[in-house]
């Protein structure tokens, strides 16, 4: 696989503070590559960065090839960006944003489709004023792929989507990565990485602290499972003996077990044994939460 | 190039949603023309405007009125408010460059002008039959001249004014100081000391001039070629500051 971007030792800071930290990283053509972390830890910097909106102090970058600080036109006519702040004028029609934002390419644009899309066929002649929260989020990422880019920026793309329409954002934008776009996502939604991401680099104080698919991260830094079931039985000391369990707490019937291996088989076994057969017996996965808890120290707080 | 045809015809719409910029730059000057050319008729008096009748003085005045609003009012409010909210970045964001963004909006204000000076020109003739301009050539290389001058005027005054709100105050004080002392309200000649110094020093009084030389006949006119200079100056002055400080964001 090549790589569409490429980035080495990237720094920027604000005055005194560094919003990014010596990052370097590579992003393959045709996968939907994630940012993760707090607010405030250097994403949506590190992105403006590649879009070529912000300079960074020191570092290399290519995109698609293209240096941002030398080539920004080119580069900015080639890509797609979907930025977390920006507006349009209140009186502009949805289809006039369209039509004018698709003009910056020569390739033929299917912006109609676009708007079948992403829902906002039926407020194509409504003013940009006139649109919702999630509607005016739906344009701008409509907006952001009406130049058929080869790499597309999305900078928490989801805020503002109400929870059905943030799934109907994910299978788009997997459409959009089958049909040979890259996709370069900001967020700080776990689930939003996790499911969508091919890969995701933790960002956290300007630095990536952990990189790789969700899989591969939850394997390496969050092996520990839960099992979960509620008990009035005081006595459970049992299952300390069950072989992977590592902790047990706790809270009133509630009970939590962590451990690894196939710990909801022989936690279930044991316990049908001693005559316990909870009805809410359930097991919780690791998850990226789990993994950025493990390499920051500290859950995402938004 | 298809970028600029594009959003300059978008701006044009917007300008034609925006009521109180359409208020200021079209409708604002035909008002005054009724209301000048019902005081002061077309008689001519020796001892103001210029020995001229108040209507031959106010038409090509009022040309310039309306690209002084276009450079106090319409571009610094529009410019601002677009950096201020985002649409700059947006725009930035998909490769509009600057002559794009400042293209589209001197053309757009090149229409505007157009259309009210036409505007005015029907009022004008219709209702206080002024004379018809002696030198046509001139007159329309003032035009142009004024509306570059105002246009960058106005570039300048968005690029430094840092926000809707500092663009709305800055930009009504300066279209009334030099709609009354530049030469767009009571005749120069009534304006003493202060005053006059004050009409003087702003880019409007030598628009004026220029317009004025351009329309009326007689020895006395003829193309002014200190004012369309000065014009020229600020035109080139506004348009590198302007250059200077802009900012996307």
């Amino acid at each position: 696989m090549t790589h569409i971007i490429s980035v080495q030792n990237l720094r920027k800071t604000y005055g005194k503070t560094i919003a990014v930290d010596d990052i370097s990283f590579e992003v393959s053509q045709g996968e939907i590559f994630g940012f993760l972390g707090p607010n405030g830890a250097g994403k949506t910097t590190t992105v403006e960065c590649l879009q070529a909106l912000r300079n960074p102090d020191s570092g290399k970058i290519s995109v698609i090839g293209l240096d941002p600080s030398h080539q920004a036109q080119e580069l900015r006519r080639r890509i797609g960006s979907q930025l977390q702040e920006s507006a349009l004028p209140d009186r502009i029609k949805v289809w006039e944003a369209l039509d004018l934002f698709a003009s910056v390419t020569d390739k033929i644009s299917d912006w109609h489709s676009l708007l079948e899309q992403w829902g906002i066929a039926e407020k194509r002649r409504s003013s940009f004023a006139a649109l919702s929260g999630g509607q005016k989020q739906r344009l701008f990422i409509a907006l952001s792929l009406v130049n058929s880019p080869e790499v597309v920026f999305l900078d928490e793309m989801t805020t503002g989507l109400d929870p059905a329409a943030r799934r109907v954002a994910w299978d788009l934008i997997r459409a959009v990565r089958d049909r040979g776009t890259t996709v370069v996502l900001v967020t700080h939604f776990m689930d939003e990485a996790e499911n969508l991401c091919d890969r995701v680099a933790i960002v956290d104080k300007g630095k990536i602290v952990a990189s790789g698919s969700p899989r591969g991260l939850i394997a390496a830094y969050a092996t520990d499972i839960r099992v979960l079931f509620s008990t009035d039985k005081p006595d459970l000391a049992f299952l300390e003996k069950v072989s992977g369990v590592k902790n047990i707490t706790r809270r009133g019937d509630r009970v939590e077990v962590e451990g690894s291996g196939p710990l909801l088989a022989l936690v279930a076994a044991v316990l049908v044994e001693h005559g316990i057969v909870p009805s809410d017996l359930r097991v919780e996965q690791p998850s990226l939460e789990d993994v950025f808890l493990k390499v920051t120290g500290r859950a995402v707080v938004d | 190039m298809r970028m600029l045809t594009k959003l300059t015809w978008v701006e044009m719409k917007l300008f034609i949603r925006e009521p109180m910029v359409v208020v200021f730059t079209l409708a604002l000057p035909i008002i005054f023309l009724f209301v000048m050319g019902g005081v002061f008729g077309n008689t001519p008096n020796p001892e103001v405007y210029r020995g001229v009748g108040a209507m031959n003085y106010y038409m090509p005045s009022y040309y310039g009125l309306i690209m002084m609003a276009i450079g106090t009012v319409a571009l610094p409010l529009h410019l601002a408010g677009y950096r201020e909210r985002g649409i700059l970045r947006r725009f930035r964001a998909s490769s509009f460059s600057i002559w794009t963004v400042l293209g589209s909006q001197l053309l757009v204000s090149a229409v505007i002008a157009i259309v009210g000076s036409l505007l005015v020109t029907i009022f004008g003739f219709v209702t206080y039959h002024p004379d018809l301009p002696e030198n046509i050539p001139q007159l329309i290389g003032a035009f142009f001249l004024g509306v570059a001058c105002f246009t960058a005027f106005g570039f300048f005054l968005g690029a430094v004014l840092p926000s809707t709100r500092a663009a709305q105050g800055i930009g009504l004080i300066l279209f009334f100081v030099m709609m009354i002392l530049g030469g767009a309200g009571p005749p120069p000649e009534v304006m003493s000391g202060i005053m006059g110094y004050i009409g003087d020093a702003t880019p409007l009084r030598y628009v004026i001039l220029t317009l004025q030389n351009a329309w009326l006949p007689g020895p006395d006119f003829g193309w002014h070629t200190s004012a369309s200079l000065v014009t020229a100056g600020i035109t080139v002055v506004s348009a590198l500051l302007a250059a200077r400080f802009f900012r996307w964001e």
